[in-house]
């Protein structure tokens, strides 16, 4: 009986492995073909997305999603490393149990609800102060970065807080101010762990759809400037998806491929960083 | 004699932890009825010589095991149902580790996973166990409140009297008095010495002079080999070991 | 010229502090902004009434009961899915190769985006198995996206379980299954609740998975087979096609309240949950 239980909560446990190698199959299945039609290198590397004509290349979105994305790593990690070293460092343990909530609890707000007030009040201030269509980068960037601040600093803190006492003692014992341990000493030593933060919030950018779709501009063009308007592939895909049929979904899907891929390797690259030691 | 009749009987046994050799051909026997204290200092054993007649052993995967433990002539590897042997030999830890439930619900813990015990039934083996562990009167009147509330002491007695309830006919006691004030090593003394006019009991300690007050037979483990084993009073006064008579006296351990 | 350390220490202070400040501004010129501008709109009519004119009038109701539905499914399949793996994970593993693999597999999982997952969701449940876009498979979508959270939160939980409650139930002559249900779950089930609850708020507030699964009908869905729109969903609507502005609003706040509650319900039970176990 306790035989019967033990297969049976295995066979619980392989369901996630089931579940992505599902997902993996029924993406590349749909996508692969017309990748391979289009020829691989086209597909990446073309700028020309010409849906009716039958030519797929999804450079531009790609163009689109770096951009979006590094603008919201420059301003979200740097906010959300100084956030948790100063949660984990310098305030009292009782105020970090609400602030540290507090600032998950960002994570909880629906992606649309960023892209509504980002529609609603950034990106008219952009457009007023800078020029363009408002509905850009600069935007992207801002919200983006709101929304992968938890992630950043919920794995920093823990890094941090991960750090052996005896570092931090060591260095106050030598005279040191708690600024000078934290950033010689306690940031030093927390750097793998803070990175993986870093790859993870890199993960989310690329990966978010709604809100992108909302403030992004949704430009099929190669920027120029941070108040441009871009495309990125998940805008692409979700946007276009209601109305392609035949070759065009496959290629939506194809992007899909794509995702995925620098998704997971994106996911090693932070498993593989968070286990290395300092 | 009764006495004499071996209840359990442990040959050539090695206990291993990966690299590190716990028991090293250790062969005993435990007389039905009898206190049999062993002493010893720390790491020489003693644990791993309890869990290998339980079993708990089992439940370390790095762990080896050699040799042969029979219980009333049987052994102990040879139960086909190990939950069986763990409800005959009852086991109670250094630590009181009372599970986060009322008193009563503690003591039933153990019967109820054979059977769904009536609530009368459930009564009086609550009332029989307290008693017999010392603790009956003064955790009579408040049953259902929480034993984490009780103090060290009353934990550890709550914790024989949950040991009882399954009627073990073995009991081992694993340094049970270790975080405990006189008072209370005093009253679970009190409780084993009467205990074992049913059952078998195994108490382990740190402590010498405890294992001469509370046991029949005393046996000495050291670094994991059984260096001795005699009647209680011949190990105190006259041991026939060098190494006994050094650790009784107090020259190391 | 050096500058003490003392005075640098105090500026670094200063800007760690603005930092954690401005995220915290952040997130309450968020909720703020989107709860005055809706909240008013939030009656009870609002509530109640079904859906007119493509969200220009009426209310939310059917979107409201779909998202019920919807999470019904995602947990309902998520929910005993996900903390038997924790159970397999916390008790029951040798750590060998399989689980190394299950491991991995959970922690992608974790990292794909809901985009694949709509895509995903599209192509096996809509498509291939012929539900169609329904309720159905939105939630299956949905209960592929939460299982990581479910199954991590819990195996937290179960490992928190003091390794001695095992010994005890054990050496009392409990199977592992037993030590499992006596023991271990009835002092992991708070944490477990956690993770249960935490995955209802990420189903609740997840849009793109649900619009490639469930549609975006504004009927009040009466199968489990119909296509229906959850409230993220029509608040999506409502933004984008710049329908109505107060409705997007009092959608939103709605929204945010839900979530606002059941996250402080996540927290504060995890709070209770390590407060009890101190006293202990």
């Amino acid at each position: 009986m306790d035989r019967i239980i033990s297969k049976l909560l295995f066979f619980a446990a392989c369901s996630s492995i089931a579940i992505l190698a599902l997902i993996a199959l029924f993406i590349f299945k749909e996508g692969v073909p017309i990748m391979v039609k289009s020829g691989l290198g086209n597909f990446l590397f073309s700028q020309d997305w010409s849906p009716l004509e039958g030519r797929f290349g999804i450079l531009t979105f790609m163009v689109g999603s770096l951009w979006i994305t590094a603008g919201s790593l420059v301003l979200g990690v740097p906010l959300g490393v100084a956030c948790a070293v100063f949660l984990a460092v310098f305030v009292h343990r009782r105020a970090a149990m609400i602030l540290k909530p507090a600032i998950e609890l960002l994570a909880g707000i629906p992606s649309v609800v960023y892209g509504f007030l980002g529609v609603m009040w950034l990106a008219p201030i952009i457009r007023e102060r800078f020029g363009g269509p408002g509905l850009s980068i600069l935007a992207a960037s801002c919200v983006l970065a709101i929304m992968i601040l938890p992630t950043i600093v919920s794995v920093s803190i823990d890094a941090i807080q991960a750090v052996p006492r005896s570092y931090r003692e060591g260095s106050l014992a030598l005279g040191a101010t708690e600024w000078q341990t934290a950033w010689r000493v306690t940031l030093p030593a927390a750097r793998s762990g803070i990175l993986a933060g870093v790859i993870l919030g890199m993960g989310r950018a690329v990966g978010e759809t709604m809100a992108v779709i909302m403030i992004s501009g949704n430009a099929t063009q190669i920027p120029h400037s941070i108040f441009d308007s871009v495309r990125t592939l998940t805008a692409n895909i979700a946007i276009e998806m209601g109305y392609a049929v035949g070759e065009h979904r496959e290629a939506l899907f194809a992007t899909g491929v794509v995702l995925f891929f620098f998704i997971m390797i994106l996911n090693v690259v932070a498993l593989r960083v968070s286990r290395r030691k300092f | 004699m009764s006495a004499d009749r071996v209840k359990i009987a442990i040959r050539d046994l090695n206990v291993g932890f990966g690299d590190v050799e716990a028991l090293k051909g250790v062969s005993l026997d435990v007389r039905l009825n009898e206190v049999l204290s062993i002493i010893g200092p720390a790491n020489s054993g003693k644990s791993s010589l309890l869990m290998a007649i339980n079993r708990m052993i089992d439940r370390f995967p790095e762990a080896s095991l050699s040799g042969s433990v029979k219980i009333d002539g049987v052994e102990v590897s040879g139960f086909r149902n190990v939950e069986d042997l763990r409800r005959r030999v009852g086991m109670v830890y250094a630590m009181p580790i009372p599970l986060p439930m009322s008193i009563r619900e503690n003591i039933l813990f153990g019967p109820g996973f054979m059977k769904r015990v009536k609530r009368s039934e459930g009564d009086s083996i609550v009332e029989s166990t307290l008693k017999a562990a010392y603790l009956w009167d003064e955790v009579k009147d408040r049953l259902g409140s929480s034993a984490m509330a009780l103090s060290g002491g009353q934990q550890q007695r709550l914790c024989i009297a949950r040991t009882l309830a399954t009627n073990p006919e073995i009991i081992m006691f694993d340094e049970p008095c270790s975080g405990l004030d006189p008072i209370s090593t005093a009253k679970v003394e009190d409780a084993i010495k009467e205990l074992k006019n049913d059952r078998t009991i195994i108490f382990v300690t740190n402590n010498t002079k405890q294992a001469a007050r509370v046991g029949d037979r005393t046996a000495f483990l050291l670094m994991g080999e059984l260096v001795e084993v005699d009647d209680t009073a011949k190990i105190f006064t006259n041991p026939s070991d060098n190494r006994t008579e050094e650790y009784v006296s107090g020259k190391f351990g | 010229m050096r500058i003490a350390p003392s005075i640098t220490q105090k500026i670094a202070k200063f800007m760690l502090f603005a930092a954690c400040a401005s995220a915290i501004a952040a997130l309450l010129f968020v909720i703020g902004f989107v709860l005055v501008g809706g909240l008013q709109n939030v009656t009870w009519a609002f509530l109640t009434e079904p859906i007119l004119d493509m969200g220009r009038g009426g209310g939310i109701l059917p979107a409201i009961v779909g998202t019920i539905l919807m999470v019904f499914v995602a947990i309902g399949i998520a929910a005993p899915l996900g903390v038997a793996s924790a159970i397999y994970l916390a008790e029951y593993t040798l750590e060998g190769k399989a689980t190394q693999t299950i491991r991995f597999g959970i922690n992608c999982l974790a990292g794909v985006p809901s985009i694949i997952f709509g895509l995903f969701g599209f192509i096996l449940f809509v498509v291939i198995m012929g539900f169609g876009w329904s309720i159905l498979s939105g939630g299956l979508s949905l209960a592929a996206m939460i299982l990581p959270t479910v199954i991590r939160t819990a195996e937290e939980a179960l490992r928190s379980v003091p390794q001695n409650y095992r010994d005890v139930a054990a050496s009392l002559g409990a199977t592992r299954w037993q030590v499992v249900t006596r023991a271990v779950l009835p002092y992991a089930l708070p944490g477990i609740l956690t993770g249960v609850i935490l995955g209802i708020g990420r189903s609740i507030e997840e849009t793109a998975v649900v619009i490639f699964t469930a549609g975006s009908a504004v009927q009040m869905p009466t199968s489990l087979f119909d296509s229906a729109r959850t409230m993220a969903v029509h608040f999506y609507i409502l933004a984008r096609e710049g329908v109505s502005n107060e409705n997007a609003y009092a959608t939103a706040s709605i929204l945010i309240l839900t979530i606002l509650i059941i996250n402080i319900t996540a927290y504060t039970m995890m709070h209770r949950l390590m407060r009890g176990r101190r006293a202990a």
